[in-house]
């Protein structure tokens, strides 16, 4: 046994961290995206349009069924094979697809529970003014169901955050490659996912706390 | 005005409304008694279209509703003509009082915003709640949540108010103010349909009161015909029970 390299690790800890915008770039964007996506449906799933419905529901059952890893070589190494267009896709894209598709499945099923457990008073007070569904969806049922639901989306945040860890599969250079690449040259494996794994850590610690703070802020709301 | 014949709901197989048939004019006060589980919430909730009767048709006005072929555009354009005040409130939880009243105008009625916050605190002011304005209705006591559910229903100008025992849920307490409220909507001559528990407040403030068993109307009149002269033995034993209960 070798004692840790502590310099070795302080003199990395600016280079793994100059990747942290694209992590959180890749997982802004895919949380926004899977937001929305996981937002049209849970509605779908709960008014259930017929046939779309159906897709709706194979959709969620597949990318909550295979692992994320499973789904990010399907797109980015199977798909091109047969899209010849999807080549042109480079790893950060095809990683944000994934994550959308992959995250907004689960989302989807929280949402709808949230959507679902919103009290029976406020749709048909929504619907007794003459709201259409469309109003009443927007203005009365999603803001209560998104509080209901928030604490949850939070989590799906921070494991996103973490799966992109997993773009380094797709050959982008992100914090786990930049770390894999550093200690190819000087065989610290241990120090540099160490580093790594630091890193994640206090991110999702300080979202945590974030988190903590919007679930007092939440359960306040609307008690003025 | 409104005009209801053969109104018709089944749950499963229990027959709530059995081919109701009732005319209401403008500005008459029509107050419905009768025992639990008779389908007075059902009829209110039916000419709202919150329950879909199964059969029968409602005519406001110009508006003529065939429950069996009611498209969409009918039921908004039938609930975007009356309005209904709930047992337990139903305020919008994330709305404040102030915005609570001004949800129809804005998002149904498309009034401008300024326009529509004026009517909201010109009701506020009406129904006492000014110094309330910004409260959710987490916030409020039960006489107040009601009250602003009732100036809800008072915005949207609506032809017809369905009241589904609008004092039911609350504490004793809170139930003179509501029933204030009511007897100044009321002097207005706005139509009004109320289902009540409250027999002093009925006899007061109706034109006419039903009564109703068995999801049918048993017997109608004048509230001193039915309370002094009620014809039909069920109405008597009704009103008999209610009485000894100290509740009229
Ligand atoms: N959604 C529903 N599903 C099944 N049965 C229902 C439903 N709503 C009402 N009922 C039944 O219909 C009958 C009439 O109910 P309704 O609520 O109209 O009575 P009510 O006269 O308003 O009684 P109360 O004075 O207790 O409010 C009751 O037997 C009730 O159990
Ligand atoms: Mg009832």
């Amino acid at each position: 046994m070798r004692a840790l390299d502590l310099d070795y690790m302080l003199g990395l800890v600016p280079v793994i961290l100059g990747y942290v915008p694209l992590t959180l770039f890749m997982a802004a964007v895919a949380m926004v995206l899977a937001l929305l996506l996981a937002s049209l449906m849970a509605v779908e799933r709960v008014i259930k349009v017929p046939v779309l419905d159906g897709f709706v529901r194979l959709f969620i059952s597949f990318f909550r069924g295979t692992p994320l890893l499973v789904q990010l070589f399907l797109f980015y190494y199977g798909l091109p094979q047969i899209f010849a267009f999807l080549t042109q896709i480079d790893g950060v894209t095809a990683a944000i697809m994934g994550l959308t598709l992959h995250f907004s499945a689960y989302m989807a099923e929280s949402i709808r529970a949230a959507i679902v457990g919103v009290d029976r008073s406020q749709w048909e007070a929504a619907e007794s003014i003459g709201m259409t569904r469309g109003q009443m969806m927007r203005r009365i049922i999603l803001p209560q169901a998104g509080r209901i639901a928030a604490p949850t989306l939070v989590n799906y945040f921070i494991d996103m955050i973490k799966s992109t860890s997993l773009a380094f599969t797709l050959g982008v250079t992100e914090m786990m490659g930049a770390a894999q690449k550093e200690a190819a040259g000087s065989f610290r494996y241990f120090e540099a996912f160490l580093v790594v794994a630091i890193i994640y850590w206090v991110m999702v610690e300080l979202l945590s706390q974030a988190q903590r703070q919007l679930e007092g802020r939440l359960n306040r709301a609307f008690a003025r | 005005m409104i005009d209801i014949r053969g109104l018709t709901k089944r749950f499963g197989h229990q027959t709530v409304l059995d081919g109701i048939d009732l005319s209401i004019e403008a500005g008459e006060r029509v107050v419905v008694i009768g025992p639990s589980g008779t389908g007075k919430s059902t009829l209110l909730r039916c000419i709202n279209f919150l329950d879909r009767p199964d059969s029968g048709t409602i005519r406001l006005s110009n508006l003529g509703v065939d429950a069996k072929a009611a498209s969409r555009a009918d039921i908004l354009a039938l609930r975007r003509r009356t309005a209904f005040v709930f047992q337990n409130y139903a305020l919008f939880a994330n709305r404040t009082a102030k915005q609570n009243i001004m949800e129809a105008l804005v998002t149904v009625q498309k009034q401008p915003k300024a326009e529509a916050e004026k009517r909201a605190l010109a009701i506020l002011a009406e129904t006492g709640l000014s110094e309330r304005a910004d409260s959710y209705p987490a916030a409020l006591s039960g006489g107040q949540q009601q009250r602003v559910g009732i100036g809800r229903a008072m915005a949207i100008g609506a032809e017809l108010m369905l009241f589904d025992e609008p004092t039911s849920a609350l504490d004793p307490e809170w139930v003179g103010e509501v029933l204030d409220l009511m007897r100044r909507i009321a002097e207005r001559r706005q139509t009004m349909l109320i289902v009540t528990h409250e027999m002093q407040f009925a006899r007061e403030i109706a034109d006419r009161v039903l009564f109703m068993d068995g999801g049918r109307i048993v017997e109608e009149g004048p509230p001193d015909a039915i309370f002094e002269n009620a014809t039909d033995p069920r109405t008597r034993a009704f009103l008999k029970r209610v009485r000894s209960d100290g509740s009229a």
